[in-house]
């Protein structure tokens, strides 16, 4: 039988799954397979914060009770002054300090710098663990203010409910991107990655510059807006 | 060694300082944009235009996406512009929507 003869080319059954999902067929040249996976996971979860954030503009736009004014619901006083937003303004320069960490770790990863990479790939945790911080507090404050997911006291109901999910999910990922970055960090200063030119920093990078993305979008749109 | 990693590998810290601090610039005019309390048409150009940049910014630089091939950015990059799509049949049905309350309950 030809085909048999073609098909014990390659190994059979589960193996043969795994043998033929792996195998060198690539459309995405000069990148590491793991790296162009990154990207579409990027991508699948781009159309994911995007279904909320659509959501959200669609509840905004249909609600007949004015929606709450986010610069006065999210100001605080510090020391005697009024500040609109304040402390989304802290959240997003944190986050993006956190990128910025973020990208000079993968640089030190390919000059092969094991412990400056770690440093600051625990750096950039460390900026991320805080901006989870004040989103809980964040959160309580806002509880505590009587914001629910079905009702609050300033304004349309539906505030509640996107507020809770898109930061919610925002922050879940920040999480666990801080969860990955310590894993990875910890791995670097092991030297697991001694023989595979660290290309998994930057994959891990890609992931928590994505985070930092999302923040910009829901920063503009939802807290500005 | 491929070109586009090899790229990747051996460029400077430099530029990412540079991104950094133009991060920073754009999320304060951004943040500015509520303290002056712009309005309307104002406020949206702007806040869309720092966002916009803020994000071109992020995925070209700090994701490496300039130094990729042009076969991985219209991959990853062109998918996304379906959301218009799903944007403009959205808030058609929201105007819909919002009519319909309006005309029902009064408001």
């Amino acid at each position: 039988m030809a085909t048999a003869v073609i098909a014990g080319a390659r190994p059979p059954g589960w193996s043969g799954v795994e043998a033929d999902w792996a195998s060198d067929q690539r459309t995405f040249k000069n990148v590491p397979w793991g790296k162009a996976m990154m990207w579409i996971f990027l991508l699948s979860d781009t159309f994911v914060f995007s279904c909320f954030l659509i959501s959200y503009m669609t509840v905004r736009m249909t609600t007949t009770i004015p929606w709450p004014d986010t610069s006065e619901v999210f100001a605080l006083t510090i020391a005697g002054h009024h500040l609109p937003l304040i402390l989304i303004a802290i959240m997003t320069f944190i986050l993006i300090s956190s990128s910025g960490t973020m990208a000079l770790a993968v640089n030190y990863g390919y000059r092969r710098n094991r412990k400056v990479t770690a440093a600051l790939m625990a750096i950039t945790a460390l900026l991320g663990a805080s901006f989870v911080g004040m989103q809980a507090f964040e959160w309580t404050k806002l509880i505590s203010e009587g914001v629910r997911p079905w009702s609050n006291p300033m304004g349309a109901p539906q505030f509640g409910a996107s507020f809770f999910m898109i930061t919610g999910f925002h922050g879940l990922h920040v999480t666990i991107g801080v969860i990955y970055l310590l894993t990875v960090a910890f791995k670097v200063l092991r030297g697991d990655y001694e023989n595979t030119d660290y290309r998994i920093v930057e994959i891990t990078g890609l992931y928590w510059h994505f985070v930092d993305l999302v923040w910009v979008f829901i920063f503009a749109l939802f807290y500005l807006w | 060694m491929t070109h586009a990693k090899a790229e990747a590998q051996t460029h400077s810290l430099g530029i990412y300082f540079k991104i950094w601090a133009l991060l920073f610039v754009l999320s304060a005019l951004s943040y500015m944009v509520d303290i002056l309390g712009f309005e309307s048409y104002l406020r949206w150009a702007l806040i869309l235009t720092f966002m916009f940049l803020k994000a071109g910014l992020i995925i070209s630089v700090f994701m490496h996406m300039m130094w990729e091939r042009l076969a991985m950015m219209y991959a990853i990059l062109l998918p996304p512009l379906l959301l218009l799509v799903f944007i403009a049949l959205m808030s058609l049905e929201s105007d819909y929507t919002f009519m319909t309350r309006v005309v029902f309950f009064g408001h």
